[in-house]
């Protein structure tokens, strides 16, 4: 099993970006191609998926690209935008890692993992997940583009924010929102399905008032005619 | 053979933190072990007061740290116990006048001449809580059973796991039998069943607590009451015996049973 799932990469002429998550947790590779391009591309795709990305933190790689600090400081500026923290630069290059250390950034281990974990993701099949198996505490978060799946339970004040579904083999009862990177078409199951706050895609819902205190059963919440639905499970 | 450090904490105030620090350090030195007890509430001290040891206070914690004394100046020892210390917080500091490295160095120190160091931590998540956390082997979290408690618990149970130091284990404070059994509180398998973690006691609402902590006598030195019997219950299952839980969470009937089963109590 590898940890890593990886966003596909959309090219827009020669640019290339990678967006990944990890067990520690979400990274962004720049590839190829014109500086300026790469920057307004990722502009856009960080636009895109706003919910998502706002409030994370992000390691970056920029592979053997010389960088210096005026071409830093955009990308640190893009990311502010975005209220994206850069947290630590990989870089092959050694003025790159000069600029990093200048402004104060710092660097990630260098780059081994991307040759191993690219090429086992197809790049049009962003399926593999996240599989966690403990309890999600008050003030915990979970950040990840592609499937997050918890092994015990969400407590309230914990958060799961997801590109793809959410399953919760426990009681969810903290924050979710699946298909964060735009994706209505997400669902959310869980044993126990009383979160604080339910998101898919662009929808909002939190649990109803009342008790669920008639047998507590499996559900699954999906987006039916515009409006967040939860329905008991049933293997059909 | 270096001692124990343990935090006892709790993330919200009001819990029972101090009152329970005082009584486990009695209950563990009447046990015949060496204790010492460290208030990390600077600015905010109070285990002194519950330990009956402010009059005695001349060196404190800052001090300590600030080199105007020696660690073993600043020790205060119980009158009845002479195995029983107590290193008071700093009233006219705050937080910040100590670090990390502090705690961890005064927590070594005092961990090669006793069997137990129980670190008293402030409430809140900041950098006291920190600091009560640096030094310590293991935690101790108290809760009450409410919500707005147990919430914190879980809280603070993530960061201790973040520190390395966790998930540590649960001591239900305050419990009253009588509104739990009208259903009107969360009972203990309530609590533990959200937190997830080991329980260590839980202690019933006893109006003698608050009688003891004006007098400066913590209650755990007369074993005539639940509330001090389940005290020195948790100081035996601190040393590793096996301690049947009282009555007061066998109310609701077999609840000892799912106790037990649920962490495999023989």
């Amino acid at each position: 099993m590898t940890p890593a799932i990886t966003i596909p990469p959309r090219s827009n002429g020669e640019t290339t970006i990678w967006i990944k998550g990890t067990r520690k947790g979400l990274s962004i590779t720049l590839g190829e191609g014109d500086w300026s391009e790469l920057l307004h591309e990722l502009d856009l795709r960080l636009s895109q998926a706003d919910a998502f990305f706002r409030g994370s933190q992000v390691n970056l790689s920029t592979g053997k690209r010389d960088l210096d600090q005026t071409e830093l400081k955009e990308l640190m500026d893009t990311l502010l935008k975005h209220d994206i923290k850069l947290i630590s630069l990989r870089t092959g290059s050694e003025a790159a890692a000069e600029a990093a250390q200048s402004l104060g950034v710092r660097l990630g281990l260098p780059e081994a993992t991307l040759d191993q974990t690219a090429p086992r993701t197809s790049p049009e099949e962003p399926s593999e997940g996240l599989l966690l198996r403990r309890t999600l505490r008050s003030g915990q978060s979970i950040r990840h583009p592609g499937h997050v799946v918890i092994i015990g339970d969400v407590n309230p004040g914990a958060e799961i924010i997801a590109g793809g579904d959410v399953v919760v083999w426990g009681k969810l009862r903290g924050m979710v929102h699946a298909g964060a990177l735009g994706d209505n078409g997400a669902v959310v199951c869980a044993l126990e399905l009383t979160p604080t706050q339910l998101r898919i895609g662009t929808h909002i819902a939190t649990s109803p008032e009342e008790k669920k205190s008639k047998g507590i059963q499996p559900e699954v919440a999906f987006v039916l005619n515009g409006r967040i639905v939860a329905e008991p499970w049933s293997g059909k | 053979m270096a001692g124990r450090a343990i935090t006892i904490t709790s993330g919200k105030g009001g819990v029972g933190k101090t009152t329970v620090t005082a009584n486990l350090a009695v209950a563990l030195a009447l046990l015949g072990r060496r204790v010492t007890a460290i208030d990390t509430d600077i600015g905010l001290r109070n285990l002194d007061i519950i330990m009956g040891m402010e009059s005695r206070i001349i060196y404190d914690i800052v001090d300590v740290v600030e080199g105007q004394c020696h660690l073993l100046q600043a020790l205060i020892r119980d009158k009845r116990l002479p195995n029983l210390h107590l290193l008071p917080a700093a009233q006219t500091s705050d937080k910040t006048a100590l670090s990390r490295e502090d705690m961890i160095a005064i927590c070594q120190e005092l961990k090669a001449d006793n069997d137990f160091v129980l670190i008293d931590s402030p409430a809140g998540i900041e950098h006291g809580f920190q600091n009560a956390l640096a030094g310590a082997d293991e935690a101790i979290i108290v809760t009450t059973p409410e919500v707005s408690a147990v919430r914190s618990a879980d809280r603070i149970i993530g960061l201790i796991e973040m520190n390395g130091k966790g998930p540590g284990r649960l001591i239900i404070n305050r419990i009253k039998p009588a509104m739990v059994r009208r259903g009107d509180m969360l009972d203990t398998y309530d609590v533990i069943e959200f937190l997830a973690i080991e329980l260590l006691g839980v202690i019933p609402e006893d109006e003698a607590v608050i009688v003891s902590a004006n007098k400066g006598v913590p209650l755990a030195f007369e074993q005539s009451t639940q509330a001090s019997q389940a005290f020195h219950n948790i100081a035996r299952r601190i040393l590793g015996e096996t301690v049947p839980f009282m009555p007061i969470i066998e109310e609701r009937g077999g609840l000892l049973n799912r106790l037990r089963s649920l962490f495999r109590f023989p």
